[in-house]
């Protein structure tokens, strides 16, 4: 999905009877704040959905804090930095792309629809785009209806997903891929070769499966750890509540227990139960 | 006031009414009721304007009287007036950095001017984020950074010029970048200036000589700007230089001045342009300057004011086109008592000031004859006639011209946006340089660090553009003189005890500002506080939350994202 620039047009609100989606804005202090700020010395007008969180660049935007959004059941979240190569912080916003990046695959695994997540780039003078740009996502976030409705999924258990997406957007792993992608893959527009350890430049091909695999697998565990978060559960109940092999779940559970996120409670007959922290 | 007890949150909110800006859009009133109960909030208050010296000292009073230890301001952007704010708070006795700035102006009442009830919902949401925040604030010291004593001015025509010699003969060091291959600009191509036809030349050889005078002022022509880098105090500019040998030339200079000037319109494909018999003001200045005898010669010369301006396309007024007009119908006049003159002009004629209204009085004693026309019934040029429909007289009449001299306005650059995108400042709809407030900063960009004067901003005239370039050169002069530039403590910090020395901060910190160093208690991430520039992507990567980024921690900001909904 991307803002076509070309012939949007800013319709007045629509009628009361239609959803009006709630859309939280991240907008970095010199690029889209300002051009916010010229969209309103220039008074275009434009819908009133949207909530603004103003930071210094649009790299401070960590995915927990994205995910919290739709933790809280907001219907959109737009982030919007500087345009690339203009960046205030030199190539910040590369990073941004490579969190928005990590928070987008999150949001499929968790079955929350990724066009409800999107990144763009305003200028300190493009306030008119700016005021195109929010009536478009507000039109686009419409369009799928209130949180969890494209989704086909109720609207709370989806806020329990996103804060399982959460959760695995505070694995290590996670962070590091997305942190380290620039450094392994290289970046062209900003003259950077990638490289790994043995000096070799790693495939962006290969970075995604190997992305997409460890997505998986910290959604899965950060969805483990808040099942067996207040009851403990033995490896047969995890794997029978979340549809999984035995097998795979015993996997996990042993990865978990070793980063100490996970404990074998007291055995009581003989099965063995584990409780998450 | 006793801060140290900053456990019990007392937050104060100032709610602006901005005349009717804010106050003619939204329910104020209401959103002050609601503000009443939020959580820590103790005290509010509905200000006419939060930033008059009423409203300031209603801050102040606030905080004193309530024992205030958070203090928000819900009014415009925090781009323009947080300083402003946070002062104040410092003049009472609070930590500035306990302060809050909530915008429901640029990004709500301006911008939501026919939604008053979802409009005002919008405001109490932003208030309701503002006071989540304004909670977990913590008290902070500024940092000071050095400035490089040196100026950078843009530009070289007569606004640069005077920039670049008033900073000059205050003992600073200024390097003036000018893309000709000569200086002057506009002024080059004139020949008297109005109101006291004064020599164009001479002033422009007058200044240009002062400039030369001295040795700190650096003159690069045929030079131009294609790289800056760095922030307020410590810029680093790339010039390529292409004349007398090409090179590339770094500058570090402290601040930057931007007067890069405008261009006359050409008026192509309108009232017959030809550059021979019909021709701009400048065309026609420039024949004053070296074909006099020729122009003595012509009998009928007529006008046409607001040629390609005023219009759909270009909405503004140049402002300076009716004074050249009446500047250059005299002084035919004087070459030629006989010459019939006309200046047919729309609805307006734009003569301020007492000077120029005498100058006007002058022009029609001389019997210049000034005719108005409508929009609606523009002008239609003919090969020998200019047509034009007289509201006065009810009927067309037929003005014969041997000279039509079309009156276009000054123009952006098209490559303005490439030195804006450059600078990190903003344009207008028409590619002025946009200043950061039009009231109280008019010579500053929103950028610390950068100023603007001249016509790149705006059409003005020569008396205009100097005054302009002086006060520029007294704002840059600020910094460089202080020597050093206060800046908000944004910075990064590591909690050593969490730290674990992964050193993912050190490789998305695009200033190279955090370094993994051996300590006692092992290797750990440190931030290197005069390098780091605050943009928090250390914060969002630390996979152990041990990076605390002042200002916008993680806390701060998850708060924020909770209270989107009430």
């Amino acid at each position: 999905m991307r803002f076509p620039d070309e012939g949007v047009s800013i319709k007045d609100e629509g009628s009361k009877t239609e959803f009006s989606p709630k859309i939280l804005s991240f907008l970095c202090n010199w690029c889209s704040y300002a051009g916010a700020d010229l969209a309103g010395v220039s008074r275009f007008q434009y819908p009133t959905n949207t909530r603004v969180i103003r930071v210094m660049c649009s790299a401070r935007v960590d995915p927990i804090m994205i995910l919290e959004g739709f933790v809280q059941g907001l219907d959109g979240i737009l982030v919007l930095g500087c345009h690339l190569g203009d960046c205030h912080y030199i190539h910040g916003n590369y990073f941004t792309i490579k969190r928005v990046k990590l928070t987008h695959k999150l949001l499929k695994q968790a079955g929350i629809h990724q066009d409800r997540l999107y990144l763009d780039w305003v200028s300190a003078a493009e306030g008119e785009r700016y005021a195109k740009m929010i009536a478009w996502f507000i039109d686009e976030v419409r369009k799928l209806g209130p949180f969890g409705e494209v989704e086909g999924i109720d609207a709370e258990e989806l806020k329990e997903r996103a804060k399982v997406a959460q959760g695995a957007a505070r694995s290590d792993k996670l962070r590091w891929l997305a942190g380290k992608e620039i450094d392994l893959c290289g970046e062209e527009r900003i003259g950077i070769q990638g490289k790994n350890v043995y000096g070799e430049q790693v495939s962006k091909e290969d970075y995604d499966i190997l992305m997409n695999e460890n997505v998986l697998n910290e959604y899965t565990r950060s969805g483990i750890i808040s099942l067996i978060r207040e009851n403990p559960l033995s490896i047969k109940e995890i794997a029978s509540k979340l549809k999984m092999c035995p097998a795979e779940v015993l996997q996990h559970i042993s990865i978990l227990e070793h980063a100490g996120v996970v404990f074998l409670t007291e055995e009581e007959g003989r099965t063995p139960r584990y409780i998450g922290v | 006031m006793d801060q140290s007890n900053l456990l019990e949150k007392r937050v104060g909110v100032f709610i602006c009414h901005c005349g009717t800006n804010i106050g003619g859009f939204l329910d104020v009133e209401d959103i002050e009721e609601y503000t009443k109960g939020l959580p820590d909030v103790v005290f509010t208050q509905r200000n006419l304007y939060t930033c008059s010296e009423e409203g300031l000292s209603q801050i102040k009073n606030g905080i004193k009287e309530h024992n205030l230890n958070r203090v928000i301001v819900a009014s415009c952007t925090p781009r323009t007036h947080e300083p402003l704010f946070k002062r104040v708070c410092s003049e009472a006795g609070l930590n500035p950095y306990l302060f809050n700035f909530v915008n429901i102006r640029e990004h709500c009442s301006w911008v939501h001017m026919h939604e008053r009830k979802q409009a005002t919902k919008k405001a109490k949401d932003l208030i309701r984020m503002g006071v989540a925040r304004v909670r977990l604030l913590e008290p902070e010291e500024d940092i000071e950074i050095d400035v490089e004593p040196a100026c950078l001015v843009i530009g070289g025509g007569i606004a640069g010029l005077t920039a670049s010699t008033s900073l000059a003969k205050r003992g600073f060091k200024v390097v003036l970048v000018e893309r000709d291959a000569t200086l002057g600009g506009l002024l080059r191509d004139l020949y008297k200036l109005y109101p006291i036809c004064e020599d164009a030349t001479n002033v422009l050889e007058g200044r240009k000589r002062e400039g030369e005078s001295y040795p700190n002022l650096e003159i690069l022509t045929s030079s131009e700007v294609k790289e800056i880098k760095g922030f307020v105090g410590n810029y680093e500019v790339t010039v390529d230089i292409q004349y007398p040998r090409h090179g590339i030339r770094i500058i570090k200079v402290g601040v930057i001045i931007v007067a890069t000037g405008a261009k006359v319109l050409i008026p192509e494909g309108l009232y017959g342009y030809d550059g021979k018999r019909i021709i701009t003001q400048l065309e026609l200045e420039k024949r004053l300057k070296e074909e006099r005898e020729k122009l003595k010669r012509l009998n009928n010369i007529v006008m046409i004011q607001c040629v390609g301006a005023r219009g759909d396309k270009r909405a503004y007024c140049s402002k300076v086109c009716c004074m050249v007009a009446i500047k250059n119908a005299t002084l035919i006049s004087r070459l030629n008592p006989e010459a019939k003159i006309y200046i047919i002009y729309r609805d307006i004629i734009q003569v301020h000031g007492t000077e120029y209204e005498d100058y006007y009085r002058e022009a029609r004693d001389a019997g210049i004859l000034f005719v108005r026309y409508h929009p609606e019934n523009e002008p239609v040029v003919s090969d020998e006639y200019v047509k034009i429909y007289d509201e006065m007289l009810g009927e067309d009449i037929l003005i014969p011209y041997d000279l039509l001299v079309l009156s276009t306005p000054l123009v952006s650059w098209e490559d303005a946006s490439n030195l804006a995108k450059m600078l990190k400042v903003p344009l207008d709809e028409n590619r002025f340089f946009l200043e950061a407030h039009v009231k109280l900063r008019p010579l500053d960009f929103a950028t610390d660090g950068i100023y603007v004067c001249g016509t790149c901003h705006w059409p003005v005239s020569v008396p205009e553009a100097v005054s302009q370039a002086l006060g520029a050169a007294a704002r840059a002069s600020i910094p460089m003189a202080n020597k050093k530039v206060r800046v908000e403590s944004i910075i990064s910090e590591v909690d050593k005890d969490k730290c674990i020395a992964c050193g993912l901060c050190a490789s998305v910190c695009p200033y190279k500002a955090i370094e993994i160093k051996k300590t006692e208690g092992g290797k750990k991430a440190e931030v290197i506080s005069a390098s780091c520039k605050g943009c928090g992507s250390c914060g969002a990567s630390c996979p152990m939350s041990a990076i605390t980024m002042h200002q916008f921690t993680d806390e701060q900001i998850l708060s924020q994202v909770k209270a989107v909904l009430p």
